[in-house]
């Protein structure tokens, strides 16, 4: 964390042919309050050390992408921020709230934490508007009207205002995460969780959903990203950090990590990844 | 023309029948008709050869067939009837009167069952250990007894300890309990009957007219007409009881009283209802538990997980997202665990309960002799339950089915 603070800022180098230009307010963000502290973080399965002394801040309108070889805890940190996986040492602070065992408090961080998971895990017995009011309606209160009309902004705003009525089997994996993505955003979270968002998709897929992700991020939403796409971690992050064995090994903006890793592994991994 | 080829083609294009025949066995949608065509045949004679075999014996031992029978004087009691009857109504009666007592302790039968059954199911799996024990020790044990042995043990063993009748256990001077069964007051509103039920009619009217509105409201603005059910309540209490109040009715309750060696009077639930609607309900509520259990377990991980990251509560998660998806998972096998409980309401014939199987196919068919009718009756009577029973849950199972494509 504050290797990183002391790095100078670099200009971000100009994008790559074929990737959208993307121009994201970056050092606005800088002199805010961290949104997310993490300290001392430690979690074990059984015997298993799965997260080992993970300490992270993120501050509001930060977009962080979170990569590493499979198993390394990059999606048991995450989870851990909104309490789907309970850890045994350590605090995580969210928006002022620390994340104790009282209920209470398990529920407001989840309110104003969003979550986009790989599998999309819309809910199938209810319509695509309903996925998106269900919460809205019955954590926040609203009445249905108001939330149908906030779900159906969303819904145009991910591109698919004219499948509200379908189901979710209905509709192609892309639009289902885009779905996904829009039934967090009705809830008006400060903070987007996604957990690999586009490994379950087909190749012609991704991109839709990295678009509105883009948008997302360019609209100045928090974001922890773990994901395998590096294009997308190049254009939108303004961290990127690498996680192996339950230890965040390197941490940096993009243009420093992808040119110029510090450690053996990191650049080990990123030749795997980059090179195919 | 000698050439041996052109001789070889023609004998096969030789029309014979038993190339016809061949030519017809191989073909493929001849074949599986007239397999078909003969089950078909040997079903009918032997239905017939049943039939006709039955006929002659009956006719060999001077038994009459028919249906006569029915319209004939029973002569016996019964120790329980939904419907007026004494020794002098007919066979037919005693048909009605088991029918009835059958249905009454299997519906309430499968009402207690679901909401047992789901409550233990939702039990063992509780995150709370000492819950999600007794739930298991529950299961596991009601299940593994047979049905027979659990009615003689709540008949013999439980009802049996209770009190004779100068001993019953009291609540005031209107419940008793005793070996006798269970004794209610019966309600008896004299005069004054219509107004009340008039005026109770109307308030549950307003009562709904109050929630489609309250629902609509909160519909509309997010927020109820705050107080909304006690206005309900108040509803439902007073209107009726100014009607009471001016119309002059007066209730009597009929509260049964010992008379001898029994109590007469109110409603009395006699033990073997008792009896084997908590070894049908306890039994059944096992295997339902497991049912719900496995349904709920049928919900991915990650629709839990969805939908308490959205910040629902425990409690919503599972009655908006995870029982609604379980659901169609629950309904075929729960389907069945009913049509077994209708079925094994038949083992009342162990205890006297009188059901159809023990008052038709028991009394009524030893006293007439009609075997082939009572047996054929009862066993129609049976299939229409399980059948109704059946048609109602696929209805409901094709209403909470998953839309896909």
């Amino acid at each position: 964390m504050s290797d990183y603070l002391d790095e100078p800022r670099l200009q971000k180098p100009l994008p790559k042919s074929g990737q959208p230009e993307v121009t994201i307010q970056r050092e606005s963000a800088v002199e805010q309050a961290s949104l997310i502290e993490i300290s001392g973080l430690n979690k074990w399965y059984g015997q298993f050390h799965v997260l080992r002394d993970i300490n992270l801040n993120v501050r509001k309108g930060e977009k962080i992408v979170i990569c590493g070889p499979s198993g390394s805890g990059k999606s048991t940190l995450i989870r851990c921020i909104n309490c789907l996986e309970e850890h045994q040492e350590g605090s995580i602070v969210v928006d002022g709230t620390r994340l104790t065992n009282d209920l209470k408090n398990i529920e407001t961080i989840r309110r104003e934490v969003g979550m986009v998971f790989q599998q999309f895990n819309l809910f199938p017995h209810l319509t695509i508007l309903e996925n998106c009011t269900l919460a809205p309606v019955w954590v926040r209160k609203q009445s249905r009207k108001e939330a149908e009309k906030v779900a159906m902004e969303y819904l145009e705003r991910v591109r698919i205002p004219d499948q509200a009525n379908k189901y979710p089997g209905q509709l192609s994996g892309g639009q289902q995460q885009r779905v996904a993505i829009a039934r967090s955003l009705c809830m008006n979270p400060e903070v987007m969780l996604f957990d690999e968002p586009t490994s379950a998709l087909d190749p012609e897929m991704i991109k839709e959903v990295l678009d509105v992700m883009v948008e997302l991020a360019q609209e100045g939403m928090t974001m922890l990203c773990v994901t395998h796409e590096m294009g997308f971690a190049r254009t939108v992050a303004d961290r990127v950090i690498f996680m192996d064995e339950g230890q965040i090994i390197e941490q940096a903006p993009p243009e420093v990590f992808f040119s110029h890793p510090r450690s053996e592994r990191t650049r080990q991994f990123l030749g795997q990844v980059l090179n195919h | 023309m000698s050439d041996p080829e052109h001789v070889s083609h023609k004998k096969n294009k030789r029309p014979s029948l038993w190339n016809e025949m061949l030519r017809l066995w191989r073909d493929a949608s001849f074949r599986p008709l007239l397999m078909q065509g003969i089950v078909v045949l040997v079903v009918v004679m032997l239905g017939v050869w049943v039939i006709n075999n039955t006929m002659n014996n009956l006719e060999h031992r001077g038994i009459s067939t028919g249906f006569d029978f029915l319209s004939q004087e029973a002569g016996f009691g019964i120790i329980q009837s939904l419907v007026a009857y004494d020794e002098s109504h007919s066979y037919g009666r005693t048909f009605v009167v088991g029918i009835l007592n059958t249905l009454l302790v299997s519906g309430l039968g499968i009402f207690f069952a679901t909401v047992l059954g789901f409550l233990v199911g939702i039990a063992r799996l509780s995150s709370n250990w000492l819950l999600a024990r007794i739930a298991s020790v529950f299961i596991e044990t009601f299940r593994n007894i047979p049905l027979l042995l659990q009615i003689f043990f709540w008949y013999f063993a439980v009802l049996a300890a209770l009190p004779h009748p100068r001993q019953s256990y009291a609540l005031g001077d209107t419940i008793f309990l005793n070996l006798r069964g269970l004794f209610l007051p019966r309600p008896i509103i004299e005069q004054g009957l219509l107004p009340v039920v008039v005026s109770c009619l109307v308030a549950i009217g307003l009562a709904l007219l109050l929630r489609t509105r309250n629902r609509q409201r909160r519909m509309a603005t997010g927020k109820g007409i705050s107080g909304a059910p006690w206005y309900m309540a108040a509803l439902l209490i007073v209107i009726p009881a100014l009607a009471w109040h001016f119309s002059g009715a007066s209730l009597v309750l009929d509260t049964p009283a010992l008379k001898g060696f029994n109590f007469r009077g109110g409603i009395a639930i006699i033990p073997e209802l008792g009896a084997l609607l908590l070894a049908l309900t306890i039994y059944t509520a096992a295997f339902i538990a497991e049912v719900v259990r496995a349904g709920i377990e049928s919900v991915q991980k990650g629709q839990k997980e969805a939908a308490a990251s959205l910040g629902l509560k425990p409690g919503n998660v599972l009655t908006l997202v995870v029982i609604p998806q379980a659901m169609k998972v629950i309904i075929p096998p729960l389907t069945n665990q009913y049509l077994n409980l209708a079925k094994n309401s038949s083992l009342a014939t162990a205890i006297g309960y009188p059901d159809l199987v023990n008052v038709f196919a028991g009394t009524t068919l030893n006293q007439t002799g009609q075997a082939v009718e009572v047996i054929a009756m009862t066993m129609a009577v049976y299939l229409t339950i399980s059948l109704s029973v059946s048609l109602l849950m696929n209805i409901y199972n094709r209403r909470v089915a998953l839309i896909e494509r």
